[in-house]
């Protein structure tokens, strides 16, 4: 994060009268800030564990986690060879877990980044434009909002059919009004500015406006969003597995994990236990560090 | 305020009519042809052919929307393949059991939350306060399913007090008193999540509040503080808790099929659930209809409760 941080939050300052060293002023903001807020540091090097356990769980001296061992079945913690001990089908929970973090986390951030996507379009279009595409824009929000979140993506995943990808889609659909909401008001209120309207008044075209002034203003207002929302993604693609309409079997996936660990909860609590406390820690550090990153690109919250 | 309730009725249509669009295409979307879905790899030719024409889906797509629509306003949501019964009657009788769930859940985290709210506002930076702040950020990240199962490891399981699952004792059971050892696990899971928001969003507008000239003066005139805080305070911030509370209502609704599953709890969620499971298309439909419908009245109820509380709302 700490590369992003200074550009976007120079840009996150328009207010500033006196042009600063931006990057400079910065880092000393994120220097200080971090001594002030242990939390989000914990956060952050958690998430930075999480993912690159995830990412290197090919290189791993791990278990295979979809080998079946069914005499060594619902093992406790710490048996010899399986630290975490073994799930119903004699598989190692350890090489679960650490291949189950690749699918979850790459679930949060794909569908977090399909709503950004698709929100974003919207929002420009109906913010800079108007018009039909607001109108569109602004009824469909109401519908969507006309539902409870998960029971939206229960009801596209019903007519795509139960699956990790149909699950994602689902999730990625519902959640976009909330991005393009959001920038669909920045727009609204950035299409007055003084300095788009001097980009006009020079001969600027609409697209280059769009892509050289008001883009860049957009950034840090998006990106607090995404990060607070990555973590509400996990939990809802672990919902929607946990459910049976996600990851199916034997992939390794933190809410399906959970889903058909509940049989076995009662002779062995950890196999129920550990994903959920995995889907948690993760979570917790996204929020963590989501937080942070609104009080330091955004001034307004700072104090609070 | 008959105007008032008059436009908030009026802006109802045209929501239900995107709810039913949306409904209705959760059979649409599906990328093969639905029928041929539901039966299965096995279905001869001739069964596929007979459950299109059963279901009309070999008609144009608005005259098969019309068709259904027709058909739903005279509460013949059609019939479940799986059950071989009515859809109507079978959800209805789930959904009772969802509203108890989600009911009693909106209850705790309501009261609950207020309270924790008010507390931790009255009493600034105590233990209550930090603890109630680190609640919210675990309440915020925590899988509400991952809680029912600790829940019920601890509570079932190890002490052995509450019930495991289902909403009555399969032997014996069916009193109240059975129903609310039942209702505590599910109730709490599912509040959870919920009273963490509306208890930090109940803290900050009274912290707000309490800073206020009216309460100085209120405080100045030698009012108990405890008075001030209830009566003068606790009212006045109330307006935004009712919003997000209202919120909140939906999200229980919603919410409650992941705890209805994690309890086995017979609500309409599980039944919704195990009708995707069956391709069940016409059930999954009126369960997905009957929660919707649920919200919107919410929803509905939450704005006029406002326009009570708040008379500044009505006159927009």
């Amino acid at each position: 994060m700490s590369d992003t941080a200074p550009a976007a939050s120079g840009l996150a300052a328009p207010r500033a009268p006196v042009a600063i060293d931006g990057a400079a002023r910065s880092r000393s903001v994120l220097r200080r800030y971090a001594g002030r807020n242990r939390l989000a540091v914990l956060g952050a090097g958690l998430l930075l564990a999480a993912t690159l356990l995830a990412a290197l769980a090919p290189w791993l001296p791990l278990a295979d986690p979809d080998t079946v061992a069914t005499a060594r079945r619902l093992q406790p913690p710490l048996t010899p060879g399986h630290p975490l001990g073994t799930d119903e089908f004699g598989r190692d929970m350890l090489a679960r877990l650490v291949w189950g973090a690749r699918v979850s986390l790459l679930a949060g951030v794909a569908t977090a980044a399909g709503s950004l996507l698709i929100g974003l379009v919207f929002g420009v279009l109906a913010g800079y434009r108007g018009g039909w595409a607001e109108t569109i824009l602004m009824r469909l929000t109401d519908v969507m909002m006309a539902f409870p979140y998960i029971l939206l993506a229960i009801a596209i995943v019903a007519g795509l059919g139960p699956g990790l990808r149909n699950a994602m889609v689902a999730i990625a659909i519902v959640g976009f009004p909330l991005y393009a909401r959001l920038v669909r008001g920045l727009v609204l209120s950035l299409r007055e500015r003084e300095f788009v309207e001097a980009a006009r008044a020079l001969g600027g075209r609409d697209r280059r406006i769009l892509v050289r002034h008001l883009l860049p203003h957009l950034i840090s207002p998006v990106v607090v969003a995404f990060s607070l929302d990555v973590g509400a993604k996990i939990l809802a693609t672990a919902g929607l597995s946990f459910l049976g309409l996600g990851t199916q079997p034997p992939t390794a996936d933190w809410g399906s994990m959970l889903a058909t660990a509940r049989q076995f909860v009662v002779l062995r609590p950890h196999v129920a236990l550990l994903p959920g406390l995995a889907i948690f820690v993760v979570v917790l550090a996204l929020n963590l560090v989501g937080d942070a990153l609104r009080d330091l690109l955004d001034p307004r919250t700072r104090q609070s | 305020m008959a105007l008032f309730l008059l436009r908030r009725l009026l802006l109802v249509g045209p929501v239900l009519l995107g709810v039913s669009l949306v409904v209705f295409a959760v059979l649409h979307i599906s990328p093969g042809d639905p029928a041929e879905i539901m039966l299965g790899p096995q279905a001869t030719h001739e069964d596929i052919t007979r459950l299109r024409t059963e279901l009309g889906l070999d008609e144009p797509l608005p005259v098969q929307y019309a068709r259904w629509m027709g058909r739903v306003l005279q509460g013949d949501l059609g019939r479940s393949l799986w059950m071989k019964r009515p859809v109507l009657g079978e959800v209805l009788r789930r959904f009772q059991a969802t509203v108890v769930l989600a009911a009693s859940a909106l209850l705790l985290s309501t009261l609950g939350g207020i309270a924790l709210g008010v507390l931790s506002a009255a009493r600034r930076n105590s233990l209550l306060d930090r603890l109630s702040a680190l609640a919210s950020l675990f309440g915020a990240s925590m899988p509400s399913f991952w809680l029912g199962i600790v829940l019920m490891v601890i509570f079932a399981l190890w002490l052995g007090w509450l019930p495991a699952s289902g909403m009555f004792a399969p032997y014996g059971g069916g009193g109240v008193g059975d129903l609310l050892s039942h209702l505590v696990l599910p109730t709490v899971t599912l509040a959870a999540a919920s009273l963490t928001i509306i208890a930090r969003l109940t803290r900050s507008t009274m912290l707000d509040v309490l800073g206020q000239d009216f309460v100085r003066t209120a405080r100045a005139k030698g009012v108990r503080e405890s008075f001030v805080v209830v009566r003068h305070a606790l009212r006045n911030a109330l307006i935004p808790t009712v919003t997000v509370v209202g919120v909140q209502a939906g999200y229980l609704l919603g919410g409650a099929v992941l705890t209805e599953t994690v309890f086995a709890w017979p609500g309409v969620g599980t039944l919704m659930v195990q009708g995707i499971l069956a391709r069940d298309f016409p059930l999954v439909q009126g369960c997905v209809l009957v929660i919707a419908l649920g919200f919107v009245l919410v929803n509905l109820t939450v704005d006029v409760l406002y326009a009570t509380l708040d008379p500044r709302i009505r006159r927009e």
